[in-house]
């Protein structure tokens, strides 16, 4: 049932080159929310300061399983709008519906129990340097079990620890589990990074340009890494790149920003790298 | 539904090797752990905290309550000394800490090992600050009040002493930090020593030198208030009677007086420090 | 000056005038220094100096050496009573401590403004440990005596004070400082604010905190020798006995066990320093 809705919106959001509101897009939109729109966002907005409008009036929706990267010039408002998703910078205006569940008005453990069905991968690991890939893996479980158990490897549940060997051992850094992160490369340590997020056991994952830090190389082996994972587990996945080349290949649908306007909405297959970098290269 | 899917995590007993909790402890980590832990009981018990009973713990806030009902309201009898005491200390640590200030210089320039011009001047002026540093300013008092007597002078040497460890130590290391070439270049031209260090040391390590001073300052106002619990002098004399005698009120306008002086010290230093080294 | 011969010629160049002497220190910091000048040169009546006559201050070396030389040698009488007071000394400083520290953190995730949870709070808190670390700790210990009775238990609970006074506030500033990266991360996977901070930042402030820890060890070690002045246990009214009944033979003893206490506090800290804050 999951295959045809995504099919079904696909078809219609074919059609389009633009977010230009019209009767196609709404049936496209109702359709794709009948089916599990695992994000939905309306009319989203983002002024800083009272006068600087990052985001003008963001709509788009993401059904279940799609990975879906977005795009823009440096300053698009791209990352602002992952973290807005997340609520981790509060919107000015509009709604946010996450995993069919409304997000904007939640507060306390209702919004960290909706957060921690979502991963999230940051541009710099934010992983705790001063701890074991272990410890920080285990981190993740935090998303389901509260406590101080929960806190350090060595005073953990064993099956807690196991799980995150586990994950460490998707990632390839098993052998690494005792190392501090900051022993580690900027590839290896964005690796524990998604083994965290992975450990959250989520639905969905977002990530902030993931390979960004890294050098081509690395940066290539954590986009591969990063996208069998989400592949093997069927989640949604919403990532920024600023590298039109993982855009194209890795997604299956890209949005891009420019000057905070939603501009492109359109499956990757039908899009050119040649045509995309002359707008957002 | 998506609900269905459970996430992949494999049956327990996976291959995959669980590392160990914790690292096997060496002897040397053990004997200390266990060392600290029987030093910090035995502490504990030295300090006859642990003999306190629950009664005595419950009690406390009561007696708290009570003494604070029995230091407020603050007596005004003791007003009309307080500004001459609060004014006696201020001028007691000004002249102690620039003298102290002053024969830092000297001393911090021996205590040098890149300025001193021996083995032994080194060695003397490093344990001559140790020792003003290491002894406690209140050690210093009672020794001054026995040598020159009661009064502000016995204060305004410990304030002395105690600047002497504190700033001599950071002059001194200020003075190594400057850097080699200007010395060589002076040097190399026949400058003599002392020249140099005027020229070349005490200008590099000047905003050094005064943020030190300045807390040399603020360090003296803070010791020299309880001086006076000895004999020497500053608002620290008007607490000996109060305190003798069981007269609270008094002792708190004495405290309360105390702490104004402490804080409008601290923002003055403050503000002096932002302005002049900015 | 320069005169014309066949061989040498002058060249007569026009120099523009030096810079004013006073340069470019600003008016009023001279100002400033003048009424430092002058105020000091008041002070010195009210600091004692202006009573000196010249006899006093030629019986003062005289008087410094007879006193030394009652010093000498160190009397060993009542050795043990004093070596007794000395532990006791140490011993308060060490309980004063360990106590101050699971308070002072406490204490010190309330005073960081990153993790207050209410900037009131954070004033309210910052205020009362700037109360805490300015009074001195013989106050303290005079208010303890009046609380818990004379003895070792008043000077450890003004020492538990004086403690917190100065963590909290270095504390603070250390998880102040920390990366608020990890925090974010720990905040989007779900975690509450709690497990955020002794996940993320305790762990990330760890070689500060062991530095202000050790710092106040040396710190409330020196405090300690002199609380037992005003009754609250320590070595200290061992010391003023010894001096107000001229005994200054025993007097050099005390003195000098209490340097080597306070040295030899310094100086564990120096290795603990080297042995777990080099390798960090």
């Amino acid at each position: 049932m999951n295959n045809l809705a995504f099919t079904t919106a696909e078809v219609f959001a074919d059609c389009l080159e633009n977010t230009a509101v019209n009767a196609p897009f709404e049936t496209a939109r109702a359709v794709a929310t009948a089916a599990v729109a695992d994000i939905e966002v309306t009319g989203l907005t983002k002024t800083f300061g009272g006068s600087v409008q990052v985001l003008r009036d963001i709509h788009f929706s993401i059904p279940s399983g799609q990975a879906v990267a977005l795009i823009g010039h440096n300053g698009s408002g791209k990352s602002t709008l992952l973290r807005c998703c997340l609520r981790l910078i509060e919107p000015s205006a509009g709604t946010i519906n996450l995993l069919n569940r409304p997000f904007s008005n939640l507060s306390g453990k209702a919004l960290r129990n909706l957060r921690s069905q979502v991963g999230f991968i940051f541009q710099r690991h934010n992983l705790v340097p001063r701890l074991s890939a272990l410890t920080n893996v285990l981190h993740g479980v935090q998303a389901r079990k509260k406590g101080p158990f929960t806190w350090f490897h060595w005073m953990a549940a064993q099956k807690d620890r196991e799980e995150a060997m586990l994950q460490l051992e998707r990632v390839g850094l098993a052998h690494l589990a005792l190392r501090r992160v900051n022993q580690l490369s900027g590839g290896e340590s964005q690796r524990v990074a998604i083994a965290r997020a992975l450990m959250q056991q989520p639905k969905m994952v977002m990530a902030d340009e993931p390979a960004a830090s890294l050098d081509p190389v690395a940066g290539e082996e954590v986009m591969q890494l990063f996208l069998r994972c989400i592949k093997e587990e069927g989640l949604t996945l919403l990532f920024v790149s600023h590298n039109l080349e993982h855009a194209l290949r890795y997604a299956d649908r890209v949005i891009g920003l420019r000057g905070g306007k939603l501009e492109l909405d359109a499956p990757a297959s039908t899009l050119n790298l040649a045509s995309l970098r002359k707008i957002y290269g | 539904m998506a609900e269905s899917r459970k996430f992949t995590t494999f049956p327990a007993s996976a291959s995959i090797q669980v590392p160990p909790r914790f690292k096997r402890p060496t002897a040397i980590h053990t004997a200390l752990v266990l060392g600290t832990i029987m030093v910090s009981i035995h502490a504990f018990h030295g300090t006859e905290l642990g003999t306190m009973t629950v009664i005595e713990l419950l009690e406390m806030p009561g007696n708290i309550g009570r003494l604070l009902g029995e230091m407020f309201p603050p007596s005004l009898a003791t007003l009309p000394k307080i500004w001459p005491a609060v004014l006696q200390t201020l001028q007691m640590c000004l002249v102690g800490t620039v003298l102290g200030i002053a024969c830092s210089i000297p001393l911090g320039f021996f205590a040098a090992k890149n300025l001193t011009p021996g083995r032994l001047p080194y060695f003397l002026s490093r344990s001559l600050l140790s020792l003003c540093r290491t002894i406690p300013d209140m050690v210093w008092a009672i020794l001054f009040v026995i040598i020159v007597g009661l009064g502000p002078l016995a204060g305004m040497l410990t304030l002395l002493m105690d600047t002497l460890g504190f700033a001599g130590r950071f002059f001194a290391e200020a003075f190594e930090e400057v850097e080699t070439e200007p010395h060589e270049a002076l040097a190399s031209i026949g400058a003599t020593a002392s020249g140099s260090f005027f020229s070349v040391t005490l200008p590099s390590a000047m905003p050094t030198c005064i943020n030190t001073s300045l807390f040399s300052l603020e360090r003296a106002v803070q010791s020299s208030v309880v001086l006076g619990l000895v004999g020497a002098g500053g608002i620290g004399m008007l607490l000996e009677e109060p305190m003798t005698w069981h007269q609270y009120q008094q002792a708190t306008t004495v405290i309360i007086t105390i702490f104004i002086l402490l804080v409008a010290v601290e923002q003055a230093s403050a503000l002096l420090r932002k302005h002049v080294l900015n | 000056m320069a005169t014309n011969t066949a061989h040498t010629v002058s060249v007569r160049l026009s120099a523009p005038p030096p810079p004013g002497r006073l340069g470019s220190i600003p008016l009023w910091q001279y100002m400033l220094l003048l009424a430092g000048a002058a105020l000091f040169l008041v002070s010195l009546e009210g600091a004692g100096l202006s009573g000196v006559s010249r006899e006093t201050l030629l019986r003062l070396p005289q008087q410094v050496f007879y006193i030394g030389q009652q010093m000498f040698p160190p009397s060993l009488d009542r050795l043990m009573t004093v070596v007794t007071a000395i532990v006791q000394t140490l011993e308060m400083a060490l309980t004063g401590c360990l106590i101050g520290i699971p308070i002072s953190l406490a204490v010190a995730i309330l005073c960081s403004r990153n993790l207050s949870p209410h900037p009131l709070v954070y004033l309210v808190s910052r205020a009362v440990v700037t109360l805490l670390r300015t009074t001195p700790s013989l106050i303290w210990a005079i208010l303890m005596i009046a609380t818990v009775g004379l003895g070792p238990r008043a000077g450890t609970l003004a020492l538990v004070i004086a403690s917190i006074g100065f963590c909290a506030r270095f504390y603070a500033e250390a998880m102040e400082e920390t990366d608020p990266g990890p925090r974010e991360a720990l905040t989007a996977i779900g975690a509450g604010k709690i497990s955020a901070i002794f996940c993320a930042v305790l762990p990330a402030a760890i070689p500060a905190l062991i530095n202000t820890t050790l710092f106040n060890l040396e710190h409330t070690t020196r405090s300690s020798a002199v609380l037992g002045i005003v009754g609250a246990g320590g070595i200290g009214i061992e010391l003023l006995v010894s001096l107000r009944t001229f005994r200054y033979d025993e007097a050099a003893t005390i003195l000098i066990l209490v340097f080597f206490l306070v040295m030899g506090v310094e100086q564990g800290c120096a290795w603990v320093r080297r042995r777990f804050l080099m390798n960090s």
